[in-house]
Order: C-alpha cells, then structure tokens, then sequence
C-alpha cells in the first residue's frame, strides 16, 4: 500500500467529519419536509411553529428525544436492547462512505475526489452493509421481549431479506452496462446516457425494493401501527428511539443517493455544479419517497410476499437475460 | 499501520468466536459470530482481496447468520429455557476435533510450507477472470450441487 503522509490524513478526517455533518443535518431536515409535505398532501398546514416556516423543528425534536427518559423493559436483554439501535443506524451511515459526490475537486493544490472511498467493490459493499441493516430491526425487537415488537421484528426480517434479492439482481444489468463495481466507473460510464434509457424496468425493480428496504408506506409492515402498536421499536423511548428514527431517514437519503448513481448518472449534468446536480437528484428520490407514503396503503403481508418473490424477483432474472442477450448481440 | 490493525482485528475475530461458542444464548451467540465475520472481512481486505471480503459479509454475515436469527427468533419463542452446563461427556467430540485441528497447525507451521500462490487476483476483474476461466468446470459443478440442494429442500418442504 502507498505511504500516508499527514496532508492525505487530515484530508480524509475532514471528508469524514465534513460528510458527517452533511448527512445528520439532512436527515433531520428530511424529517421537517416529510412532516410539511405530508401536511400538504393531506391539507393541513404541518409543524411551522418553531422558527420561520418552522425550520428550527428539528432542534426542538432533538432536545425533546435527549431530555426524554430512557426505558429498558424489565424483561428485555440489556446488552442487545440497547445496542440494537446503533446497528440500525450505523450501516446507513457507513453507506455513504461509498458514495462519489461530484467529480473530483481542487483543493489547496490537491486533486481531492467527492468520496470518501472508492472501492473495487463499491455495489457489493452497498449490498453487504443493507444486508447487514436487518440486525437492527430483527435484535431490537428480539430484544425488547415483546409480542409486538418480536412480530414486528420477524415480519421485518423476512421483508428485508426477500426485497434484497429483488434490489440486489436489479443491480445486475446496471453493472452489466457499466462492466465494474466500482461506483465511480458507473457514473462515468453514463456520461452519454444514464442508465434508466436502457434500464427502465431495473429501475422500476429498484425502486420499489429500496421502498421496501427502507419499510416505508406501503412496506411498514413491521411497524404497522394499526395492529403491532409501533412494531419493532414498540418498546424504545428517548434517543434509542430516535436512533431507529434517524437511521430510517438516513437510509431514504442513502438509497436515494444510490438510485440516482445508479440511473441518472449521479452528479452529471449541464450547466450547473456537480454537486448541486446531485443534490437534485437526492432530493427528487426524497421526495418520492414521501410522495408514495401520502398517497399508498398499506399491503397486506401475503401481497408483500407475493410481490416480492413471484414477481418482482422473476421480473429481474429474466431482465439479466434480456440484457445478456442484448449486450452480446450488439 | 497495517500490522497493527491486523492484530486488532485478529484478535476481535478470535475472541468474537471464543464467545460465540460459550454463549449461552442463541441470538447472542449470532451477534458474536457476526462480529467475528466483520473482522474476518476486514481481514481480507487487509490482505488484498476486497472480493472475498465483500462475499463473506453478504453472505455469511448478511445471508446464513440472518436466517439462523430467524428461525432462532420464531424457535426460542417457544422454548426459551437457557442451557444448562454441558457435562464433560458432551466436551469429548469437541476436544478431539481441536486436537486435529492444532495438529495440522502445528504440521503446517513447523513443515514451513511455503504460502500457497495466489492467482494474483487484486481487481474484481481478474479474479472473475480466473475464476470463470481455469476454475470454471468446477464453478459449474458446485453451482450444479448448490441446484440440486435447492430442490431437494423444495421436494421436502413441500405441501402434502
């Protein structure tokens, strides 16, 4: 490996602790706009008592969740229960550490690249950090020792597992298109075109999957709060809580980010800033996602199921062929 | 720098195991063994095969532990007594399994054997390469015997 001098390192801790910032400061605005947007939709005003147009919510959100008491049930596991949470969290967040903001920049005489590593495996790391994602929400609930919460968790296993594989194989024909991994390689492989021209129906397939992935209206069987109270978290109060929370809105952002890399070419595109571009895209994804939850119900577990394994993961096998065949007759 | 992290993370993977074998509850034991796949993936990182380290935490950390969980979660529920203390007899297989298992260390470690050849796969691009080419009548083969698992398991499970 190459040697580290300490400019390379301070770099690397500022990236970190610059996209740190970054992330919980949007996680907790998404929360705000998903709150005013759901107000919007249903037509009601929103949360917009706290600063101007209510911008300074989620401070006061944060202050309520610290200053709340902190409950651990007297039969749940201590070590488990109170870990859970962060295993929800901490998967969302590493994601990031994949993801190329823009191109690379110019900084103080350095070439500095918009990520914090970009890796030869970079789609397999996303796929293995969301399949590690299911520990949180399975031990939480395990944990809390609860009929809810252990329904909500086992109902959230199964739902994580079985959409992975639909995310997972609607991955394939993008990695097929780009022929690399690495995350970087992708985004430059759509500089002409972004991949949802050609891969219209892996989009589709993702998109509903990353829905899933996130148990976001209409997936939120899991904490389905008309029959398993909250679900999983039934049992947590204070910051655990909001642990599970922000991790949740991470993940939307994450996803996000990783739908946009992944079919609208990441930060390309004219005229304005890469970063900016990105950020659009983000917030588009975003704002799907907060579209889908005012407008759908919720299913019910065997459509869940159903559409997961007897449709949408068929759907992307044979749209691996089809892409096969196209890539080898062209 | 890279020894160093490398001892961390040898010694997070065999204590993550040491606990994982005398936990006396399931799902703990499944978060220790998770943790111990973690540093074994670091692990081959560390050693130049991001692939592999990928691999091992999609599917043992993220695949095989996950359903272990869940049929450990649907299980204990019906059954959730703790283990009591294994008596000595239940110790012997064990013990003779680490007895050949030291053995062979101690074979390979004193024998000097020379570190086996790599296939010199760095990039993901030369590993399936080598993979799909000198290995691929194999691949086919397990992928053939991982088929045939798939539906016997189909065949058993199966409505009546």
């Amino acid at each position: 490996m190459t040697t580290w001098d300490a400019l390379d390192i301070a770099l690397m801790l500022g990236k970190i602790v610059v996209l740190f910032a970054i992330i919980l400061t949007l996680a907790a605005y998404m929360v705000l706009a998903e709150r005013r947007i759901l107000g919007w939709i249903q037509d009601r005003i929103g949360p917009n008592r706290v600063g101007p147009f209510g911008l300074l919510q989620p401070l006061a959100d944060v202050i309520k969740m610290l200053t709340k008491e902190d409950m651990i049930p007297k039969a749940a596991d201590r070590f488990l229960f109170s870990v859970a949470p962060a295993m929800a969290a901490i998967p969302a967040i590493l994601t990031f550490a994949i993801i190329p903001l823009g191109a690379p920049t110019v900084f103080f005489g350095h070439e500095v690249n918009l990520q914090i590593a970009d890796l030869d495996v970079g789609v397999l790391v996303f796929l293995a950090l969301s399949s590690i994602a299911v520990y949180g929400v399975a031990l939480g609930g395990w944990a809390s020792n609860s009929k809810y919460a252990l329904l909500g968790s086992i109902r959230g296993l199964s739902q994580l597992i079985s959409y992975e594989l639909s995310m997972g194989l609607s991955l394939v024909p993008v990695v097929m298109l780009a022929k690399s991994l690495r995350l970087s390689e992708i985004v430059d492989a759509q500089a002409q075109m972004p991949f949802i021209v050609y891969q219209p129906l892996a989009f589709a397939i993702f998109l509903v999957s990353i829905l899933a992935e996130c148990r976001r209206i209409p997936f939120d069987l899991p904490e389905a709060e008309g029959e398993l109270v909250a679900g999983f978290h039934t049992e947590y109060s204070g910051m655990r809580f909001g642990l599970f929370f922000v991790g949740e809105y991470i993940n939307i952002i994450s996803l996000s980010a990783l739908a946009s890399l992944f079919f609208l070419g990441g930060w390309r595109g004219p005229l304005l800033p890469p970063i900016l571009w990105f950020f659009i895209k983000v917030a588009l994804f975003a704002f799907v996602f907060i579209w889908v939850r005012g407008t759908l119900p919720r299913l019910r577990y065997d459509q869940l199921m159903h559409l997961g394994w007897k449709f949408l993961t068929p759907l992307a096998l044979l749209n691996i062929l089809a892409t096969g065949w196209w890539l080898a007759l062209r | 720098m890279e020894r160093i992290i490398f001892y961390i993370l040898a010694a997070v993977t065999v204590i993550g195991t040491l606990c994982a074998i005398t936990a006396r509850q399931a799902v703990r034991a499944i978060v220790y063994l998770v943790t111990s796949f973690f540093a074994l993936a670091l692990i081959f990182y560390l050693l130049g095969a991001p692939f592999v380290a990928a691999l091992e935490v999609i599917i043992y950390a993220g695949a095989i532990m996950v359903l272990f969980l869940f049929v450990i979660m649907m299980v204990e529920v019906a059954s959730p007594e703790k283990l009591a203390k294994p008596a000595l007899s239940d110790w012997w297989p064990a013990l003779a399994l680490v007895l050949v298992v030291v053995a062979s260390l101690t074979v390979l470690v004193a024998g000097q054997a020379p570190p086996v050849p790599g296939a010199g796969a760095q990039t993901v691009r030369q590993f399936s390469q080598v993979l799909f080419t000198r290995y691929g009548v194999a691949i086919e083969l397990v992928s053939m015997q991982l088929l045939f698992a798939l539906v016997g398991a189909l065949y058993l499970g199966r409505r009546r």
